[in-house]
């Protein structure tokens, strides 16, 4: 790496957290004997390191559209809700269905469940765009009810289903690696094409930037807002029939509890800012590496899994620290950056 | 001159990335006088002021405080030094009372409590100091900012300042507040006291200032008394260039009413919007400059947005090419080929943390849609040659726009708009708060656009900006129009007059 290249990228926002993933990774290769083995057993790839993957999946695709929800200077308290109507809509269908194991069943079932993701997704956007209601009480609305109608749509009861095609989406492979990888994969390169290779990314940026020059100089604001909530509505769907899939059941009092708050915590130690605005998908992707790499990590170290909680403040402390321009300079030992300060204006 | 300086400052030197605000420059301020700093957008007052009171480091140079030679790292650091500053926007408390502000952080106390009568007394006893008839107890925030201004000076003093800072005072004052201010700073600089004051208006600088330093793209223009400096040399120190500009404006105008095209760009009929702006008639053709003269609070930015869509009409009708057409949101606006550029350039015009390429193609590619994104080379051929067009600095379009000088700021928001040649420009106070050079460029902009044929609506509260740029002037008062002339027969006379008192023809 040439030394200017290195500057750029100590000086980004990306470089703690990609410090903390390398420096956990480093502590596991440590502690852990054989924590970076891979096997390959029947054309699929097993290990710590496909674990790690496999069970971020859920909350990095969360997060991606959290991400694009915060940019534009919101914030959605409602995915972890999503999670469970999502779960419980589809294993209800499934085990409602003439013959639960059938393929056809276990399509319309997650169909049903992406469309009803879609019109919870237009709710929220409607409430935040429309209405105008701040982000966080909009979304709280549906965070709270959400539950309860996932418990309505199982009527109480943990729904198990046994139908093979479903079970493939948590717990089958592709390409030799875990289906749920695979797609959160596809995902992330998905958005981080469109919003880069179009004019998206600019326009949520600038939606979240400063929403009324936004909508002065002619940008569909509401279109954009309303789009980014169903977007997530869409992902906390997609992360809801994986959960689902992987336990075979839908248990709408416990699936995707608190995944909002790790979604969050993914973006922000990401790098990106929850006052809106500039937004990193790599990041993103990075935060919610380094959550399940510290979960995973306190799991195998034999540490109390109650204590993980307690990692993970820990963690995000340090991280957010790191990333403040003061500590920045600090560390570098020179006046801050005046980067954020209007400079030559006199 | 026989005393020696209070503040002495050498070959300041402060970067920023990509830019050097100060670059070697020198500055002296004498007790007991008042000293203007002056310079265009951009030239590095502010700079200055904040590497003197530590809010930035600085990369080069020294700084004397009394011969001393002094590094702060904070204002507060400063403030214990004697430099105490006033900025434009009051920095202080608005819900507590006036002597709690005076004395806020160093009240006198007594058993360990706040003794409020002493508060009291001391503020009283300050204010009456300064001949400012103010209650010490009211509140702050039910002042008049120029009040305001005036306990935020009074603290100042309290302190014991022997340099006082005043970044643009009087940007929000009316004329007796101005010569209420003054006043106080005459009697501070009597008593002593070196005062630093920062001003756009040239007529205050040379009613308050004995000398000036003049600085110009962060290098030293040089340090001159007032009473040997006549105005058009100050401006020509400040603008580095000749003053032609500003006369070679007077143009004639290209158009009569009578040569005008017939068809207008737009006509709008009846429109208004109850509380706002009284239902007005108004029409703009191809190529000429219609300028909206009025108070502040007539009712003329209330019309521009109506015209553009940003606010809804609650009567009328526009028609943009004879074609009725219906404005409900700027879209619609932008879709009939009208641009609009808000007098508040930094809350509804620019996106801070964008780039100046991303702010300058913003609207053209809102227009577009987001899944059409201008082609890359498209894009940095646009923003080249605007940023060339317009004379941007700095010229790099990858940095933030919140780190332009005010001048720039603004020209990169008309460089979004033309960029989407519209047929019609609204410019809500495009040249309020920025400096004689880009002043003078907007406004020979504006000129130039209308004779290529662009309708031009021109708002701005200096009246003679207005009737000099316009070929005809629609006059507002109290949110209804009361007038349209055509430039030969507006003058400033006729004009103040009719903002005044209402022409005749008044609903």
């Amino acid at each position: 790496m040439s030394p200017e290249v290195w500057r750029r990228f100590t000086a980004s926002s990306l470089f703690w957290p990609v410090v903390a993933l390398v420096a956990l990774l480093v502590f596991d290769a440590v502690a852990v004997p054989g924590f970076f083995a891979l096997r390959i057993q029947d054309g699929h790839l097993y290990g710590s390191l496909v674990d790690i993957l496999k069970n971020g999946a859920p909350t990095a695709i969360i997060a991606l559209g959290m991400t694009l929800v915060i940019a534009t200077r919101g914030i959605d308290l409602s995915v972890g809700a999503t999670v469970a109507i999502s779960a419980a809509v589809a294993c209800g269908w499934i085990a409602a269905a003439p013959d639960p194991t059938s393929a056809s069943a276990a399509i319309v079932g997650m169909l049903l469940a992406l469309g009803l993701a879609v019109v919870l997704g237009l709710w929220n956007g409607f409430l935040v765009a429309v209405l105008g209601i701040q982000p966080i009480i909009a979304t709280l609305v549906l965070m709270t009810a959400g539950r309860g109608i996932a418990q309505l749509i199982t009527d109480g009861q943990i729904i198990t289903v046994a139908n093979p095609l479903y079970a493939q989406l948590g717990g089958g492979f592709l390409l030799g690696l875990p289906v749920s990888v695979v797609l959160a994969a596809v995902l992330f390169a998905l958005v981080g094409a469109v919003t880069r290779r179009t004019a998206l990314g600019m326009l949520i940026e600038a939606v979240g930037i400063n929403p009324t020059a936004a909508r002065l100089a002619g940008i569909r604001a509401r279109g954009i807002t309303v789009a980014v909530y169903v977007f997530v509505a869409v992902c906390a769907c997609l992360a809801g029939l994986m959960i689902s899939s992987n336990v075979t059941a839908a248990d709408a009092n416990n699936a995707g509890l608190w995944i909002e708050l790790d979604a969050i915590l993914a973006v922000v130690i990401g790098g990106t800012l929850l006052t809106g605005g500039r937004y990193s998908v790599i990041g993103t992707l990075v935060g919610a590496l380094v959550l399940q790499t510290l979960t995973t990590t306190v799991y195998t170290a034999g540490i109390p899994p109650e204590v993980t909680l307690v990692f993970k403040a820990l963690v995000i402390i340090a991280v957010c620290l790191l990333q403040s321009p003061k500590t920045r300079a600090l560390l570098r030992r020179t006046r801050p950056a005046p980067v954020r300060e209007a400079v030559a204006a006199s | 001159m026989t005393t020696s300086p209070v503040v002495e400052m050498r070959d300041i030197t402060v970067g920023f990335p990509g830019v050097k605000a100060l670059d070697g420059v020198g500055f002296r301020l004498l007790p007991g006088e008042v000293h203007a700093l002056m310079g265009e957008n951009g030239a590095g007052k502010s700079t200055l002021i904040k590497a003197l009171t530590g809010v930035y480091g600085i990369d080069g140079g020294t700084i004397r405080v009394r011969g001393e030679e002094r590094v702060f790292a904070s204002p507060g650091a400063a403030q214990e030094a004697g430099i105490a500053t006033v900025y434009q926007e009051v920095n202080l408390c608005p819900n507590l009372t006036v002597a709690e502000n005076i004395l806020l952080g160093r009240e006198p106390r007594r058993l360990g409590r706040v003794d409020r009568r002493a508060v009291r007394r001391r503020a009283a006893e300050l204010l009456a100091r300064l001949n400012l008839a103010v209650d010490p107890d009211s509140v702050l925030g039910g002042h008049p900012l120029a009040v305001q201004q005036l306990v935020a000076i009074a603290r100042a003093v309290d302190l014991d300042a022997a340099v006082l800072i005043l970044d643009e005072p009087t940007s929000s004052l009316d004329a007796d507040e101005v010569g209420e201010l003054f006043r106080v700073i005459r009697d501070i600089r009597d008593a002593g006291v070196a005062v630093l004051f920062v001003s756009h208006f040239l007529d205050q600088v040379y009613a308050i200032a004995d000398r000036v330093t003049i600085l110009r793209n962060g290098k030293l223009v040089g340090e001159y008394p007032l009473a040997e400096l006549s105005r058009l040399e100050m401006v020509k120190k400040m603008v580095g260039q000749e003053l032609a500009a500003l006369t070679d404006l007077e143009r004639q105008p290209p158009t009569d009413i009578a040569e005008l095209p017939d068809t207008p760009v737009l006509a709008a009929t009846g429109l208004g919007r109850t509380g706002a702006i009284a239902p007005v008639d108004l029409a703009v053709h191809p190529g000429e400059v219609l300028g909206l003269a009025g108070l502040l609070g007539s009712g003329r930015t209330e019309l521009a947005r109506l015209l553009f869509g940003a606010d809804h009409a609650d009567s009328g009708t526009v028609a943009v090419d004879d074609r009725p057409t219906r404005l409900r949101t700027p879209i619609d606006a932008i879709a009939a080929r009208i641009a609009f550029c808000s007098e508040d350039r930094k809350g509804e015009g620019l996106v801070g943390e964008l780039t100046v390429r991303d702010n300058i193609v913003l609207a053209l590619q809102a227009r577009r849609g987001w899944a059409r994104r201008l082609p890359r080379r498209t894009t940095d051929e646009l923003v080249a040659k605007w940023i060339t067009a317009l004379d941007i600095r700095p010229t790099d379009p990858d940095v933030l726009i919140r780190n332009l000088s005010g001048g720039n700021q603004q020209k990169v928001l008309l460089a979004r708009w033309l960029i989407t040649e519209p047929r019609l420009l609204i410019l809500d106070e495009p040249t309020r708060g920025i400096d004689i050079g880009a002043k003078t460029q907007i406004q020979r902009l504006v000129v130039d656009l209308a004779v290529d044929g662009m309708a031009v609506l021109f708002i701005s509260a200096e009246l003679e900006e207005v009737l000099r740029l316009s070929d005809r002037v629609a006059v507002l008062r109290d949110r209804h129009k009361v007038a349209e002339l055509p430039r030969a027969e507006a003058s400033m006379g006729q004009v103040m007059e009719l903002i005044a008192r209402g022409g005749s023809d008044v609903a």
